[in-house]
């Protein structure tokens, strides 16, 4: 552009720049800074010297994480726990949006769909306090109900074992109301005709789910497979913080809350965030390829 | 709609009499598996509400007993009334909604005005400005780079800090920015034509005509708000600066006791009383059980306007 233009573009528009200036500066400060501060990675991050005095180590932190004993167990706790996650999970959304769909008596779709969606709106906190209370050997319900069928009450939240189920189960109890809204926007986006015409051929209302709603949600369930398995890679540190304890590391600990563990509450700060690198490169690169795909498929974009 | 007339209408006479039964069994049995599953569904979404609720109005010892299942058994008030009397919870309400109206405010506005110049397609910025927003959302520095950052700008164990540590959320922008973009042209360049600035459309055409996903936005945003803990758990050491949320997590989950402010929960005993934490609970989310119904439909028109079109 012209040097006369430019400054053309700054005076029509100067309320835009103006604008996008103070969101702006909280990006730089909140999002961009922090991303170059994931060189202390590198480096040998030492409080008093601060970050630009600090020693370069090179990849010396991210050798000693791949040799780390923990690292495979932490890679298996993060697919398991999303891969299971994913496997009961995900069908269930779905299934959900179908036996709506059903409910002819509008009242009553709309009282159970705001039950449904309840959970989603509870804070993480308060969730898993309820889950911990509920699986506590000596006050919680689950083993009151135990007890009352004569077992022995069990510890659950010290078992490995139990674990991934418990998260699990959470996770589900939680979202899967919440995430039958998006299903249930595609399924009144299809065509009443087919519907109509599926009615004259004979077809009863499972053969139409089977054979209309379903292949109908198809689109809109590929692309919420899809991002869900770009996200492989990450599980969130919230509930597992909340719930986990030492005895059930083997089976609980990912990556974020090692994250966590070393680097704010055992304050090695260049070694966690090697951790966190290599955990949020990996797992750019599972959501780029899978957003890529989504939109090969979707012909959408977001800029 | 139109099917389910026709079908309830059964205009449709079948013409073999074994048809029209096996039509019927197999319908109903479906329906009868749909309507099952949605109940059970509910069940287990209100249940752990119901008993929480239950047991919070029962004694202690009921309790242990394993007397309480469903409904509450000797029904006292006794927790609450500990509750209620406990100066730090409220507090930690207050703070709390402080917090959240206030951030809320602040993630508003600056969504909007990040929004309004990337919808703008004259703005020569734009390509540019979009991908700086969008690329927040796929990467990110992660938790120690962030933790070092608040704490190289002395924000640590302030308000200011909880206000806007969160304040924008880039998926909320282009949510916002698209919804900016589906405003007809015409309204603006009449606008532009009457020798309004871009600041006076913004704030007296476009965001009234917005208001719909401002508000859908802002409930998303206020929920988010008051939900969080985990960077205020460690941004704030001060226990008058803390929300519910992280004081809730003391008293449910965190096994150190000693601390000034859960101190008048333990009455006496060794940790709070098992009632007391369910009552806790009771008192901390009754603001969102009961706004909620009046404004769920906010929230799904906001998962509509994002999900299907973003």
């Amino acid at each position: 552009m012209k040097p006369g233009s430019i400054y053309r573009e700054f005076i029509m528009n100067r309320w835009l720049y103006i604008m996008f200036l103070p969101p702006l500066i909280w990006f730089v400060i909140f999002v961009y800074w922090p991303m170059y501060g994931i060189l202390i990675a590198f480096k040998n991050y030492n409080i008093v010297t601060g970050f630009a005095n600090s020693p370069w180590v090179g990849i010396r932190y991210f050798e000693q994480f791949f040799s780390d004993p923990y690292f495979w167990r932490l890679l298996r706790n993060t697919l398991l726990i999303n891969v299971y996650g994913l496997l009961w999970g995900f069908p269930v959304p779905i299934l959900l949006a179908l036996a709506f769909n059903e409910l002819r008596n509008r009242k009553v779709k709309k009282v159970t769909q705001t039950i449904s969606y309840l959970p989603y709106f509870i804070s993480t906190v308060v969730v898993c306090g309820i889950v911990v209370k509920f699986l506590s050997p000596s006050t919680g319900v689950i083993n009151a109900i135990l007890q009352r069928l004569g077992f022995d009450s069990i510890y659950f939240l010290q078992k490995p074992e139990y674990f991934r189920t418990i998260l699990i189960s959470m996770g589900i109890w939680q979202s899967a109301g919440f995430n039958t809204i998006i299903y249930m926007a595609t399924i009144s986006g299809i065509n009443t005709e087919l519907y109509e015409s599926a009615i004259v051929d004979g077809a009863n209302r499972r053969q139409q789910a089977w054979y209309i709603t379903l292949p109908g949600m198809l689109p809109t369930i590929v692309i919420m497979l899809i991002l869900n398995l770009g996200q492989l890679l990450m599980v969130g540190h919230e509930r597992i913080i909340l719930l986990y304890n030492p005895m059930i590391y083997s089976t609980a600990d990912v990556f974020n809350t090692y994250v966590y563990r070393r680097g704010l509450l055992e304050a090695e700060y260049s070694y966690a965030a090697a951790v966190s690198l290599f955990q949020c490169c990996l797992g750019f690169l599972l959501v780029y390829v899978s957003n890529r795909i989504c939109r090969r498929l979707n012909e959408t974009s977001l800029w | 709609m139109e099917t389910k007339k026709i079908f309830s209408k059964d205009l449709r006479r079948p013409r073999r009499k074994t048809t029209h039964n096996k039509l019927n069994l197999g319908d109903r049995l479906f329906s009868y598996f749909c309507n099952g599953f949605i109940g059970l569904v509910c069940i287990l979404t209100l249940y752990p509400f119901i008993y929480v609720i239950s047991a919070s109005l029962s004694p202690a010892t009921s309790i242990m007993r394993n007397e309480v299942i469903l409904f509450p058994k000797d029904i006292t008030l006794y927790a609450y009334e500990v509750v209620v009397q406990y100066k730090g919870l409220w507090i930690a309400y207050a703070n709390t909604v402080f917090y959240t109206v206030c951030g809320t405010l602040i993630s508003l506005l600056l969504t909007v005005l990040a929004a309004y110049p990337l919808s703008r397609k004259r703005w020569k910025a734009r390509k540019i400005c979009s991908f700086f927003v969008v690329f927040t959302m796929w990467f990110s520095g992660g938790m120690i780079p962030f933790f070092l950052v608040i704490r190289d700008l002395d924000l640590l164990n302030t308000r200011f800090v909880i206000l806007i540590y969160n304040a924008i959320a880039a998926f909320y922008v282009i949510i916002m920015r698209t919804y900016f973009e589906r405003i007809p042209q015409e309204i603006e360049e009449s606008a532009k034509l009457d020798g309004a600035s871009d600041l006076t459309i913004l704030f007296r055409i476009m965001l009234p005509l917005s208001l719909p996903v401002v508000a859908a936005i802002g409930l998303y945003y206020a929920v988010g708000k008051w939900n969080s803990y985990f960077w205020e758990m460690i941004f704030i050491s001060d226990e008058g600066k803390m929300p519910v949320q992280v004081l809730l997590q003391r008293i449910l989950l965190a096994s150190q006791m000693g601390q000034e402010l859960v101190k008048s929960l333990n009455k006496g005993e060794r940790t709070i009383p098992i009632t007391i934490q369910y009552a806790c609970i009771i008192v901390t989310s009754l603001p969102i059980i009961v706004l909620y119904p009046f404004v769920q439909k906010y929230f799904v028109k906001g998962v509509m306007l994002g999900g299907v079109k973003g």
